[in-house]
């Protein structure tokens, strides 16, 4: 507990640091704040154009902040996540094999398990802090509008669970190269798969079709931007979370026996 | 303190250390002394828990490397040769990390990283991040760490490698300052720089332990033959003559130094036999001028090259 308090500081340390931080947390909440207008201002002008064609209005049923803006808000976190925290978990074993300080870290009498816990932990404090600064948004709708409060919640939930199982998965492939790219590509490229593998469901039988789905980050996200919460899903990332996290430990692990 | 039985290391086919085996005493300073790639660094990775051996066991304090790592490395100060150094960190501020995950409890961390800091002489330093210090004090960080959890075994790998002559000098007495209750293994392939620090040399080259005693044994070991170097002002041929017709010498070469307008002569005695006086009581009855007599003393690096040479020919012989 103790080795991890301190790996987790001086983790979150070098992110500040060193840029890595900065430049991530920032293009996330522009990224994140300019998707947010153009969600709000669209949801804006069709509101008007409701008041003033009744057609309109009759083809959306009635407009609802929380379904057109909200929703679309946090799947679109979701995309940017996919793309911003690949970078900000490549570091973590990769950087120390470079230059050799793995060396050190491993000679400390510091379990594996505390190693890539505190590892993970530092990420998830940062990605935390970018979910954070993306939270003003959302007290904007409530300033101008009525979002329900339940369906903000689980859907941040079902991001923080998300995020968790991005980092796991990037701290994992972390620890299988010592060149920051290709942990970054590996990384990238399974998030993309895993979030994309429910688009050949309509192609495959139906039991084939069912693993597909469960297997795919998005399916699992649908729930929560609904408002509701599903025990399966918050088992899904939290397995998929467990999973990568005891396979960073094994990984590391490998090093003292693989001869 | 730590025992070594038949320790082997392979990668892949290549073979890094072969069948090593040695004990070192409690408070002991022994030096690992091998050309590049003779296994010294393999040998230092296994001990300090980095890397796993092929066969063979190694203990620390009576806890096994491989079975009972985490004891082991409690009880462990390492330094890699390449010093690997979180960059971005500044001085206090790692050192207090590396204490924390050493196990100092948290009230001592401060004090414990501020003694160190004094010992190896970083006090000044404790502003600086360390991408900003030189190569010396880089090392001294390396040590510092090494030395934060007061560690009863101390593993350095080529300490001084790449330091100036005086941070050489400033290291080394660091390292024998440490000795009190310690034992210490390091390595190095600056030959004069083990016999100065340390109690006991093991030879290695190409993975094996080729020779591990005394140093002042390792030379006496050698030393058998004595031989002289002299300069003597006088007709270079009559002098060599003379030299030569003197008992117990069995070889006298002249040396050139045309720089110079006394000539200079090698010379080697029977075994066992040092016969100096000899050399000036014929300059003296000759009425040369004798300007220099010295006994040529073989250093380590001579004894070095003649095991692992002697190691050469031997199984060229065998062949």
């Amino acid at each position: 507990m103790r080795n991890f308090f301190f790996i987790l500081t001086k983790e979150f340390r070098s992110y500040f640091n060193s840029p890595i931080a900065f430049v991530t947390i920032t293009i996330f909440s522009v990224l994140t704040g300019y998707y947010f207008y153009n969600i709000f201002a669209g949801f804006g002008t069709l509101s008007f154009q409701a008041q003033t064609y009744p057609m309109i209005a009759s083809r959306y049923g009635a407009l609802n902040v929380t379904e057109f803006v909200i929703r679309p808000f946090i799947g679109t976190i979701s995309m940017v996540m996919l793309i911003m925290l690949p970078m900000l978990t490549m570091r973590s074993f990769s950087e120390e094999k470079k230059s050799g300080t793995i060396e050190l870290l491993l000679t400390y009498p510091v379990r594996d398990g505390e190693v890539v816990l505190g590892k993970f932990a530092g990420c998830m404090v940062i990605f935390c802090t970018m979910l954070m600064i993306s939270f003003p948004c959302v007290l904007l709708i409530e300033y101008f509008g009525e979002p329900e409060w339940g369906v903000i919640i689980t859907g941040y939930l079902g991001l923080l669970l998300m995020g968790s199982a991005f980092i796991s998965l990037g701290v994992f492939m972390s620890s299988l190269s010592e060149n920051q790219i290709v942990a970054a590509v590996l990384t990238f490229a399974c998030l993309l798969i895993f979030s994309l593998v429910n688009y050949s469901v309509g192609f495959v039988g139906e039991s084939m079709a069912k693993v597909l789905e469960y297997l795919s980050f998005n399916y699992h996200m649908r729930n929560f931007v609904k408002g509701v919460i599903d025990t399966s899903d918050i088992i899904y990332y939290l397995l998929f979370t467990v999973f990568f996290l005891f396979s960073s430990m094994r990984s590391l692990e490998s090093k003292r026996w693989r001869a | 303190m730590i025992e070594v039985q038949n320790l082997t290391k392979t990668y892949g086919g290549a073979r890094g250390i072969d069948d090593i085996s040695f004990n070192v005493e409690k408070g002991e300073i022994i030096g690992f002394l091998g050309p590049n790639g003779a296994g010294k660094t393999t040998t230092m990775r296994i001990l300090t828990c980095f890397m796993p051996a092929t066969s063979g066991s190694a203990s620390i304090a009576g806890f096994d490397v491989f079975e009972d790592s985490l004891n082991v490395r409690k009880r462990l100060g390492y330094l890699p040769e390449t010093v690997p150094l979180y960059t971005d960190m500044q001085v206090p501020v790692y050192l207090r990390y590396v204490a924390g995950l050493k196990g100092i409890p948290w009230r001592q961390i401060n004090s414990r990283v501020g003694e160190v800091m004094e010992k190896v002489g970083l006090t000044h330093m404790a502003h600086k991040f360390i991408a900003e210090l030189s190569k010396g004090y880089r090392q001294r960080v390396g040590l510092a760490q090494a030395l934060i959890n007061d560690p009863q075994v101390l593993v350095l790998d080529e300490p001084t490698v790449g330091l100036d002559p005086k941070q050489i000098i400033e290291i080394r007495s660091l390292i024998k300052g440490l000795q009190e209750e310690r034992t210490i293994i390091l390595s190095s392939h600056i030959l004069p720089e083990v016999s100065m620090v340390c109690q006991r040399v093991i030879i290695i080259d190409e993975g094996r332990i080729k020779a591990m005693d005394t140093p002042e044994n390792l030379m006496a070991q050698i030393h058998s033959t004595c031989r002289v170097r002299t300069r003597i002002s006088g007709p270079k041929d009559s002098v060599l003559e003379g030299l030569r017709a003197i008992d117990g010498i069995t070889k006298a070469d002249s040396v050139d130094n045309t720089s110079n307008s006394t000539n200079g002569f090698d010379v080697e005695f029977i075994d066992g036999f040092d016969g100096s006086h000899l050399i000036a009581r014929l300059a003296a009855e000759k009425r040369w001028d004798l300007h220099e007599l010295t006994l040529a003393k073989m250093s380590l690096e001579d004894i070095f090259i003649k095991i692992v040479t002697d190691e050469q020919v031997k199984a060229e012989d065998g062949k």
